[in-house]
């Protein structure tokens, strides 16, 4: 071997060197472009796995095995659609949903979505108390010590923290979920039975089964979550360069959420359901139910999951409505200010915690009730929202060259239309629980 | 008497001879003409063409009724405007600039007074309401009638701001130029002050008001601005005009933005600004901006020590100087190497013959410029520094670091 030829390897290994710093340096521009970003669609599609959501997920696990996991990718199209397009509001008008309704539509439209999200919220936020409790008794903590425990922490979370910080703690929340991958692998499910109920659509009709998917539809399109995420991006003041980073961020928080679903359903229809528990009515039950099928790991983990999901969505919605509601009616909003500089803001968030813990620590709370309540009232709110985002999103004048196209307007459409039909017929069940009980 | 838009919105409209006409659907005012004055009514009428009433052609004027003093035929068929200010279009529910209390509030309603001259009725925009009022008002407008309404809010508190302190807020340059909205009343805010109520807006409408203020002011604005709002503000402005802006910077904020920006654009404007501003800020962009040269200002005043007190401020009184950067002198030696500082403060108070060497402060600091910033917060702490020194690696003074650039990025951390 001469010289040269050692040369030219060397002079060859150091391009390739600098080659894969280049590509490696931009790929590091591309993720921190991304990371600046990056947050409220992650944030918003995880807190829709809240208390409610994966007691309907378990149910559907434990009652259906993996029938109903192919229900998921459609469910991911509408998720991703309907909180894209907030996204692209927030990004494009630099205003939050609830400025825009008030903006385009007047005083009192506003005002009445503004109470009825009131209401909605309220009882979701007592919803996410209630789990909080079931969570805790599973490790023996009363509810009378973990309810206001939890109060206060979710109260001086936010009031505490600069949004930054408060988006930091919710990201890791995030990744708490993996809790319930773990859960699912210690349930040792048939892997490749699951995969193939993904990919294969299994319609069944009866009741139970119609149900149970309307269920599972209507848990996990949430309406306060569009005014959240869009009021996410505009308080990070993404600009609309940035807007393909934020659609990056509303994907990845629409499959991860789905993920998570899917690791759910599975862990349960691979116990629960496998060994002929389906008659579980709650997450903290299967929780109880999963230790002597899967273990205590797998028992204690579904039940952090439970916890940890229940905290999360706990400390968004009432932040969420308080966000919403000052901004709709014109009162200072947003966890930048301070307490004097936005009374109205902090007190109304101060109530839905105070309210919402109360509500579940009355020794004869009708807990079931309130779930159902929200449940209903998703239902009917969602709808309307839905509706005020596709007229706006549709306006020229507001979003120029990025209104909707026309594809993206017949999947929203659809999407809508669907999520209505199936939420009225939630909403319908819920109402008269004797159509949804199951079918044998 | 008062009168609110809300209560005027809906009012039917009756002709000379007591014949309905139409509607009132809109107020417009003209801003060409008269700041404050309601010039045109808009009366709709079902499915014809709605009609326009002038100021001049309103005989009375009371919640729910508007008499006119002359006959339908006498009005004009309505034709859209853009220098036409809509009372409900542009005004109702939308955000204005509260130029006093300075913040951004959103309109509930809109106040009018009537002034009576022979045979018409003219209606004059007083304040706006972003209170309850107005809220409660809008909410019950047509539920209730209008003097329960009165009675109600009555108990509430008021929050109004005067005419005379709204400043609207146009993205549209055009429109914005159309309706007379200049922001001569913004440029007497505080620079701080109205960063902050940049920050409350939207993009298009930060760029509005950037793009309307001097350079000098939007300069000072963009300073004190989030650097994530600045760098979107600069790249999206004519590069001429950034330049400009970027000039009547000190040249350490506008180092501080330019490092933000894009590698091409930071160019672009650094080609566009002058030769000699270009090239200080050059320098200071080549510092890592965690070090203290990257927190330095290039702009300070060096004189040599062995000057006397008067000789020093003969001429000081001479030179164009930045009163804001000039509360301490940096003092050279013979060969230029950094000999001290001295506060402009013992300079006044100290004997005219008295030379410069005997006013310098003990100890002797200074950073070099590639010290770490944690080393600059350290002396500013342990010495109570108000001005620290950055010398180069021979000891030449290069610059200044402030406590208020110390103060910034603290906070920023």
């Amino acid at each position: 071997m001469n010289w040269e030829s050692i040369a030219t390897r060397v002079e060859g290994m150091r391009t390739r060197g600098t080659d894969l710093q280049k590509r490696l340096r931009g790929l590091r521009r591309r993720v921190a472009l991304l990371l600046a970003v990056v947050g409220p669609g992650i944030i918003t599609s995880n807190v829709d796995n809240d208390a409610g959501g994966i007691s309907v997920y378990t149910q559907a696990g434990a009652q259906y095995g993996y029938t109903l996991l192919w229900s998921l990718i459609p469910m991911t199209i509408a998720l991703y659609v309907t909180g894209e397009m907030c996204a692209r509001m927030g990004v494009v008008t630099g205003k939050g949903l609830s400025d825009l309704i008030r903006e385009e539509f007047g005083f009192r439209a506003t005002f009445f979505v503004m109470v009825a999200g009131f209401f909605v919220d309220l009882a979701n936020v007592v919803a996410e108390f209630a789990g909080i409790a079931a969570a805790m008794q599973i490790f023996h903590v009363s509810k009378y010590i973990s309810v206001p425990i939890a109060a206060v922490i979710v109260w001086a979370l936010v009031l505490r923290g600069t949004y930054r910080q408060v988006e930091v703690v919710f990201l890791a929340a995030c990744v708490l979920y993996l809790a319930y991958v773990v859960s699912a692998i210690f349930a040792k499910p048939d892997w490749l039975e699951a995969a193939r109920n993904v990919a294969i659509p299994s319609l069944h009709f009866n009741a139970g089964y119609l149900v149970m998917l309307t269920g599972l539809v209507g848990t996990t399109i949430a309406p306060w979550q569009f005014f959240y995420m869009q009021a996410g991006f505009v308080e990070k003041k993404v600009s609309v360069r940035q807007y393909p980073q934020a659609r990056a961020d509303v994907l990845i928080g629409s499959v991860s959420c789905m993920a998570i679903v899917f690791f759910i359903i599975v862990c349960t229809a691979a116990t629960l359901y496998a060994h002929g528990q389906r008659s579980i009515t709650d997450a903290a039950e299967a929780a109880s139910a999963l230790v002597p099928l899967a273990g205590k790991w797998a028992g204690t983990l579904f039940a952090f999951g439970l916890l940890n999901a229940s905290l999360f969505a706990a400390s968004i919605l009432p932040l969420s409505t308080a966000h919403v509601i000052c901004e709709g009616l014109g009162f200072e909003a947003g966890i930048d200010n301070k307490f004097s500089e936005a009374p109205i803001f902090y007190w109304l968030y101060t109530i839905l915690i105070v309210a919402g813990a109360g509500i579940v620590l009355l020794p004869n709370a009708p807990l079931w009730k309130i779930l159902i309540f929200s449940q209903v009232g998703n239902g009917i709110w969602l709808p309307v929202v839905l509706i005020f985002i596709l007229l706006l999103v549709n306006r020229r004048d507001l979003m120029g060259e990025y209104v909707n196209t026309l594809t993206f307007n017949v999947v929203a459409w659809v999407t809508a239309i669907a999520m209505i039909l199936l939420t009225m017929v939630l909403t319908y069940t819920a109402i008269f629980p004797a159509a949804s009980l199951p079918a044998p | 008497m008062q009168l609110y838009a809300t209560e005027l919105m809906g009012a039917e409209t009756y002709d000379d001879q007591g014949n309905f006409v139409g509607r009132v659907r809109e107020f417009f005012i003209e801003p060409a003409d008269q700041a404050n004055r309601i010039a045109r009514f808009l009366l709709s009428r079902g499915r014809f063409q709605p009609l326009i009433a002038r100021h001049d052609q309103v005989a009375t004027v009371a919640p729910g009724t508007i008499r006119l003093n002359c006959s339908e035929r006498a009005l004009e068929l309505y034709q859209p405007n853009e220098g036409w200010l809509a009372v409900r279009k542009d005004l109702l529910d939308q955000q204005i600039i509260d130029t006093k209390g300075r913040k951004v509030v959103r309109v509930n309603d809109v106040d009018l007074t009537e002034q009576r001259n022979n045979g018409n009725v003219e209606l004059r925009l007083t304040q706006v309401d972003v209170g309850l009022p107005g809220a409660v008002r809008r909410l019950l407008q047509g539920v209730v009638s209008a003097s329960m309404v009165r009675k109600m809010q009555r108990k509430l508190p008021q929050r109004t701001i005067r005419w005379e302190f709204v400043n609207l807020i146009e993205p549209d340059p055009l429109r914005r130029v159309k309706l007379r909205i200049t922001h001569e009343k913004l440029e007497d805010l505080h620079p701080a002050d109205l960063a902050e109520i940049m920050e409350s807006l939207s993009a298009a409408e930060r760029q509005g008001i950037i793009a309307s203020l001097d350079e000098e002011m939007a300069g000072r604005v963009l300073a004190e601005l989030d650097e994530r709002l600045t760098t979107q503000i600069v790249e999206k402005l004519d590069p001429e005009k950034a330049a400009d802006i970027l000039e009547e910077m000190a040249p350490d904020a506008a180092a501080d933005l330019l490092a933000e920006l894009p590698k091409e654009t930071s160019e672009e404007l650094l080609d566009e600004m002058p030769g000699q501003e270009a090239e200080e800020v050059r320098e200071l962009l080549a510092f890592d901006p965690s070090t203290a040269g990257g927190m330095m200002n290039t702009d300070f005043v060096f004189i040599g020590d062995t000057a006397t007190r008067d000789e020093v401020l003969n001429w000081m009184r001479t030179q164009d100087l930045n009163f804001d950067a000039l509360d301490t002198v940096v003092l050279l030696d013979t060969s230029a190497h950094f000999s001290g500082i001295v506060p402009v403060a013992r300079l006044l108070l100290s004997a005219p013959e008295q030379s410069l060497t005997e006013m310098k402060l003990e100890p002797l600091l200074s950073v070099e410029a590639d010290a770490d910033e944690s080393e600059v917060f350290e002396l500013f702490d342990k010495y109570n520094l108000r001005t620290l020194t950055v010398v180069d690696e021979h000891q030449h003074p290069i610059g200044t670091i402030a406590v208020d650039d110390v103060v910034s990025r603290l906070v920023a951390k």
